[in-house]
């Protein structure tokens, strides 16, 4: 139960912060929900903005920590609460703010640097995350570590005052234009797979690193092959334990699978589809299509009171555990299954292989969703998970 | 409303599993069936559920009854699913008990709610009268007389029908289609007992020329069309949290037998094929519990929602409970096939279940309905 003062002030909270965004935000950056880097500033040593606007409101926001609201202020965080970063967060979805930091900094090197770095290092790299001053990337899987990704071979040898890095990494976002990456490497060959294995943060211009951009089934990507050879990366930008890095990485994925949790729609199917067939008395001009998506639409809205529930759950003081990974199976499944519907509805419209939302764009969007059940894990290994830590299968 | 259960709520679902668990498990369902009981309930159990106030939940404290709430019956009912205890709980008390207080006047409230809740009275509904769910289809007619209404027509699948004291029976009449409360003893009246699949009763009921008085019709209201799908809605959401119960407790049975049954010298359960099965029905259950939760909440905030929710809570929960009553016989093997073992009365309930106030498909054009496609 709140208190009645904690209910007074969280009212003027809100008051106060709608105040501000009305006066800070600018127009332009009140419209249509942002789509990851297309339209959102995403920081970095050579900064890129699409407007001024985008600017002024990036820094507007920076400047009150609020591109991470519930970090420490110490770290140029913005200090809130959860329960005022919530109202944050409705008030500026309400004004259709859009956010004015996109960033794998903030979405997962953050929190595990907070949770496992130094003093040092969260001095540093949580102001750097914080301003957007630098671009980071992931990386973990390799051409031979997919699903086994504990089997990872970049190996970083200890020469006494640095690490010498020799390996590849694959499926790192964005590479080509970022400014450091967040890896996993092997720093003891003979221990078993999960204990040799450290969190280490490299420099992209080291001398040695080099990448190489990758083109998928849609048509584009922002993911790259990485390669190192002969790095040399000071013995500083190890993060938690030395050949303890594997416990560092799981609470990763698990904050990569919540955020993938959510099935976001930007046109509701029903929609498109009403647009696409028409109605005939009331009703979808394809009753296949139309009890296919009656059946999608309800299992995309037990997904959503299901993690709400599992949040009303964990505010109450039960640990979701293992549950992150139903989430990640159902929503790649259901977003999957969606964009199977659509094309079915667009029929030969939706063939085209365009640029624009929806004909045109959904053809290659659909091929993009094939990768939601295999990045962060794939369908069968979160079947595996659920299977182990939640029902206590066996295993062999 | 945050989707968790309070302390109060907890406690009932507690008691409510130690009391099915002791005084009304599986067995006692199987007995009902071999004795070829005429009643189709204990008659002992259903009166210590009436002590317990278990039929006075849902019902306002001003008509006899506890106002608590359907969070806290969908509990009950939730465990109820789990023992597939047979009762009138979902008939009398949730559709009988939501038809009386979502129509009828003051009067009939008064009388026929509290009658409901101490249990003096079994009060089922008569809507049906095709073999697919279709409460607006109604062909039964009620001729105005005199001094009340004479009714014929035939109606299916009315649930308890056999020793229902009261049936609230759907008609139309010159203005629409209207609800009347009829004795069961009444003269023209016949009512033919099916013994259904999962060993619970429906009855075929006829009318042939009954005569009514005025007091008979329920609530003022010109035309109940409007209504009644309503209190489907919350007979709907009660039946899915019971279909939650069974599709949990058909799961445990069977993830307990995958660790304990071996084959090739290892519990089954060691097997992907299986495991990744197992899993993808603990995502459906999960789906189907933050679902019904919803529901039940919808039904005491009477949200604006229900309708949705509670097409959405019976088709997913429709969908589930066959998907994990039809897993559970494969997993089980040729032990599943056999009536010794209980697994198999989760299959034939999930069954009658699915067919009651509507399956998945009609709840998936509805669904669409309302969504306006």
């Amino acid at each position: 139960m709140q208190s009645a003062t904690v209910k007074v002030d969280l009212d003027m909270f809100r008051e106060e912060t709608r105040a501000w965004l009305e006066e800070n935000c600018p127009p332009s950056q009140r419209t249509t929900p942002p789509r990851g880097l297309e339209d959102c500033y995403a920081g970095g040593r050579k900064p890129y903005f699409h407007s001024e606007e985008q600017k002024i409101w990036f820094e507007r926001m920076r400047d009150k920590g609020w591109t991470a609201p519930t970090w420490p202020k110490a770290y140029g965080g913005g200090g809130l609460t959860p329960q005022q970063a919530k109202v944050l967060k409705e008030e500026m979805k309400n004004l259709n703010c859009r956010v004015p930091l996109w960033s794998f900094g903030l979405m997962m090197l953050g929190p595990a640097i907070l949770h496992y770095g130094t003093e040092e290092q969260k001095q540093k790299y949580i102001r750097e995350i914080v301003n957007g001053e630098v671009w980071w990337c992931q990386g973990y899987s390799e051409p031979g570590s997919g699903s086994d990704l504990a089997s990872l071979q970049t190996s970083a040898e200890d020469k006494g005052d640095h690490f010498l890095v020799n390996g590849q990494k694959v499926w790192t976002s964005y590479a080509d234009r970022s400014d450091m990456i967040f890896c996993l490497v092997r720093t003891d060959k003979d221990a078993p797979k999960h204990k040799g294995i450290s969190f280490l943060l490299i420099d992209m211009e080291l001398e040695g690193v080099s990448v190489r951009p990758i083109k998928l089934i849609s048509g584009k990507s922002p993911f790259c092959e990485t390669f190192f050879e002969n790095v040399k990366v000071p013995k500083e930008n190890l993060v938690g334990t030395l050949n303890e890095g594997w416990s560092i990485a799981k609470n990763l994925l698990t904050h990569e699978r919540t955020s993938i949790g959510i099935v976001t729609e930007e046109q509701p199917l029903h929609e498109y589809a009403i647009e696409k067939l028409g109605l005939v008395d009331g009703k979808l001009n394809d009753p296949y299509n139309r009890m296919q998506i009656a059946k999608w639409s309800m299992d995309r809205d037990a997904l959503s009171s299901s993690i709400a529930k599992t949040i009303d759950e964990a505010k109450s003081g039960t640990q979701p555990g293992a549950k992150s990974s139903f989430f990640k199976y159902y929503s790649s499944e259901l977003n999957k299954r969606r964009y199977e519907l659509a094309m079915s509805v667009g029929g030969t419209d939706a063939l085209e292989w365009g640029e624009d939302y929806m004909d045109g764009k959904l053809a290659r969007d659909m091929c993009r969703t094939k990768a939601n059940s295999i990045e962060g894990g794939t369908s069968e290994i979160q079947l595996n998970i659920i299977s182990k830590r939640i029902l206590g299968l066996p295993s062999k | 409303m945050a989707l968790i259960l309070n302390e109060e709520q907890k406690m009932l679902k507690d008691s409510a599993a130690d009391f099915l668990k002791e005084r009304s498990p599986i067995e006692s369902l199987r007995r009902l069936r071999d004795t070829k009981d005429k009643q189709g309930y204990d008659t002992q159990v259903w009166q210590e559920m009436i002590e317990m106030g278990w039929t006075g939940l849902n019902i306002a404290e001003q008509y006899g009854g506890l106002g608590f709430g359907y969070v806290g019956l969908g509990q009950i009912l939730e465990e109820i699913g789990r023992t597939l205890a047979c009762s009138p709980l979902i008939s009398s008390v949730v559709l009988g008990g939501a038809l009386v207080n979502l129509i009828g006047t003051e009067a009939q409230k008064s009388i026929l709610l509290s009658e409901i809740a101490n249990g003096n009275m079994i009060v089922t509904a008569a809507l049906d009268e095709t073999n697919q769910h279709n409460p607006l289809v109604v062909n039964t007619m009620a001729s105005k007389t005199e001094h009340g209404f004479v009714i014929n027509g035939q109606k299916k699948f009315v649930l308890d029908g056999h020793i229902a004291n009261q049936i609230i029976v759907s008609a139309r009449t010159d203005s629409g289609i209207q609800l009347f409360v009829i004795p069961s003893d009444s003269e023209g009246l016949s009512v033919n007992q099916r013994i259904l699949m999962d060993h619970r009763n429906a009855s075929d009921i006829s009318f042939e020329n009954v005569s009514v008085p005025s007091s008979a019709l329920l609530g003022k209201q010109e035309d109940a069309a409007e209504m009644i799908p309503k209190a489907l809605d919350v007979a709907r959401i009660c039946l899915s949290a019971e279909m939650l119960g069974s599709m949990q407790e058909a799961f445990e049975r069977t993830i307990a037998y995958l660790k304990e049954r071996q084959q090739f010298g290892v519990p089954i359960g060691i097997f992907q094929g299986l495991q990744h099965r197992a899993a993808h029905m603990y995502c459906e259950i999960e789906l189907c519990k933050g679902l019904v939760m919803k529901a039940l909440q919808a039904i005491d905030m009477d949200s604006p929602d229900l309708a949705k929710l509670a097409s959405t809570a019976k088709a997913k929960c429709g969908e589930v409970l066959q998907l994990v009553t039809n897993e559970a016989i494969q997993m089980f093997g040729g032990i599943g096939m056999t009536d010794d073992e209980e697994i198999g009365f989760f299959l034939k309930r999930a069954r009658v279940a699915q067919q009651t106030f509507g399956d998945y498909n009609y709840h998936y054009d509805r669904y669409a309905r309302l969504s306006g496609f």
